[in-house]
């Protein structure tokens, strides 16, 4: 049942598909969605990874990578390069994803409408037609009122031009990752009981003006472990005088640079 | 379709519409035709079925019988009940306009008036920030709402300017026709005085054609060019809104005319 949403999703682009979401041995909100997905597509030979805001070691993300383990004995992995399917909530992982990997995203409301139009009719009528002016009208309010498009999380985008989709609460840093990425992304909404996907090489665009077009948030200090300028980053406070800390929020990749011989002692 | 032949043609036919909620009846066998640039009024008491006609002719409620057929410059006479829901929210964007009685319904409090003017525009494909933002300025000028208000909310307005907000939502596409439900209902008579003058030069500039529902009989005679007289739900009488209000035929329009308080 799910593997047939599952088609459906990946047959209309962004579109989301409802089906029976069913209990999991854990609560709403914590993956849910997420783990019913990577449960209906994988198999005996894959290699999973699972990362909660980029991290591999979180509790979350140890109990889902352990509950796989016990339950479809698959092979897992902290190392993006090796999986063959990652279940994220709200991070891409910052090395580039390739043709045959999976990325499965824990999505807690799939409706981008949701905010701004609260009824399920209205919304599915605008999705159906195509209606998205509304959207605009929460970007014009980020500009009239901050000067800028200040939505940074949770960005909405426009998938194969022509469903309007919510990207799960990834930073709109990754955003440009989603644009014809060659994995396939697969979104899992256990909650709201809603299914939707991105096949591989898809156009995403994210909403803008022309005047006020997309532009992804840059990260202005480097790493403090790995030294990395160009990742998202975490910031961590590190003592009572309010001194900080930031390091790379995707674990692996900061892993892989430090094995590289980029070892920042100290910080900043 | 060419400029004249155009012309030549009602904007709105509208033929033997009927609308039942069960056994109630909500308009019974309605039928006119509004010619370009016309004011169409339509009085009556309350509950006899002004709002429920606006409905059907501004394509939200489909009747039960009778037809609305509506004439554009590109896809000439169709009836807005059997083309694609697509089609008929298209034409609502594009080229109609409505103004609700409640300015809860016909506005979103919860954004600026710049946005809710703005909306509009980017429903039809605007996606310039700064021309969207100087069209809704403009708009908003023309309704006397001032440039330092544009960044409210519809909350902090007040009744008039709530509705005035809601005029320059609804022309800012430059609607050929223009639906009112008791526009001025709920303002005091100054305001009112003023809002009736900014509405008639509007469709003087605009050559707007427009169905105005409302009880009062006085800004129908400033107003309207024609009148619908309804009572439960039937059009009573109709015609030149000066002869119908000095010369009534139907008992209850001489009732009507009658009872309106001399100041």
């Amino acid at each position: 049942m799910i593997r047939r949403a599952i088609l459906k999703a990946v047959a209309v682009p962004g579109h989301q598909i409802p089906f029976g979401s069913r209990e999991m041995p854990l609560p709403f909100g914590w993956g849910t969605g997420g783990i019913q997905v990577t449960a209906a597509v994988i198999g005996p030979g894959d290699v999973l990874k699972v990362i909660d805001q980029g991290a591999d070691d979180t509790t979350n993300a140890v109990s889902i990578r352990r509950f796989f383990a016990a339950t479809a004995g698959v092979r897992t992995t902290t190392r993006t390069t090796e999986a063959t399917i990652i279940q994220t909530r709200h991070r891409i992982p910052e090395t580039p994803l390739q043709e045959g990997q999976i990325l499965v995203y824990q999505v807690p409301i799939p409706e981008p409408l949701r905010f701004l139009e609260a009824r399920e009719m209205e919304t599915r009528k605008m999705h159906a037609l195509a209606d998205y002016g509304i959207m605009y009208v929460k970007l014009y309010e980020d500009i009239t009122h901050h000067g800028r498009i200040a939505t940074s999380f949770n960005y909405p985008v426009l998938v194969h031009g022509r469903y309007l989709m919510s990207p799960s609460p990834i930073p709109k840093f990754d955003n440009p990752k989603m644009n014809c990425l060659p994995a396939l992304q697969l979104f899992g909404a256990g909650r709201e009981k809603r299914i939707y996907a991105v096949p591989p090489y898809t156009e995403v665009k994210s909403l803008d003006f022309e005047d006020h077009p997309f532009r992804a948030e840059t990260v202005a200090q480097a790493c403090a472990f790995c030294g990395a300028e160009s990742s998202f980053k975490d910031e961590i406070i590190i003592d009572n005088q309010g001194n900080r800390l930031f390091v790379c929020s995707d674990t692996d990749f900061c892993r892989q640079n430090r094995e590289n011989g980029q070892i920042f002692l100290g910080g900043k | 379709m060419n400029r004249e032949a155009f012309n030549g043609h009602p904007l709105l036919q509208v033929c033997g519409v009927s609308v039942f909620f069960g056994e109630r009846v909500g308009c019974r066998d309605v039928a006119f035709d509004l010619w370009p640039g016309e004011v169409m009024g339509v009085v009556g008491e309350s509950g006899s079925g002004k709002t429920t006609l606006l409905n059907c002719l501004s394509g939200r409620l489909a009747p039960r019988s009778g037809s609305i057929r509506y004439a554009s410059p590109e896809s000439g006479s169709q009836d807005i009940f059997q083309i694609a829901e697509s089609k008929r929210r298209a034409l609502m964007r594009q080229e109609w306009g409505i103004v609700h009685q409640q300015a809860r319904e016909g506005l979103r409090m919860r954004v600026s008036a710049g946005a809710n003017v703005g909306e509009r525009l980017m429903a039809t494909g605007w996606r310039h920030y700064g021309r969207i933002r100087l069209e809704a300025e403009k708009w908003l000028r023309r309704v006397e709402i001032e440039e330092g208000r544009m960044n409210d909310l519809p909350l902090t307005f007040s009744g008039g300017m709530q509705q005035r907000l809601q005029i320059a939502r609804a022309l800012v596409t430059r609607p050929r026709l223009v639906f009112m439900d008791e526009p001025t209902s709920g303002l005091d008579v100054s305001v009112q005085a003023r809002l009736l003058d900014l509405l008639r030069s509007l469709v003087e500039e605009l050559s707007l054609s427009a169905v105005i529902v409302s009880h009062d009989l006085g800004v129908m005679r400033l107003i309207s060019h024609r009148l619908l007289v309804m009572r439960r739900g039937e059009v009573v009488e109709s015609g030149l809104t000066d002869q119908v209000l000095d010369d009534p035929q139907h008992p209850y329009t001489q009732l009507l005319v009658s009872s309106v308080i001399q100041a």
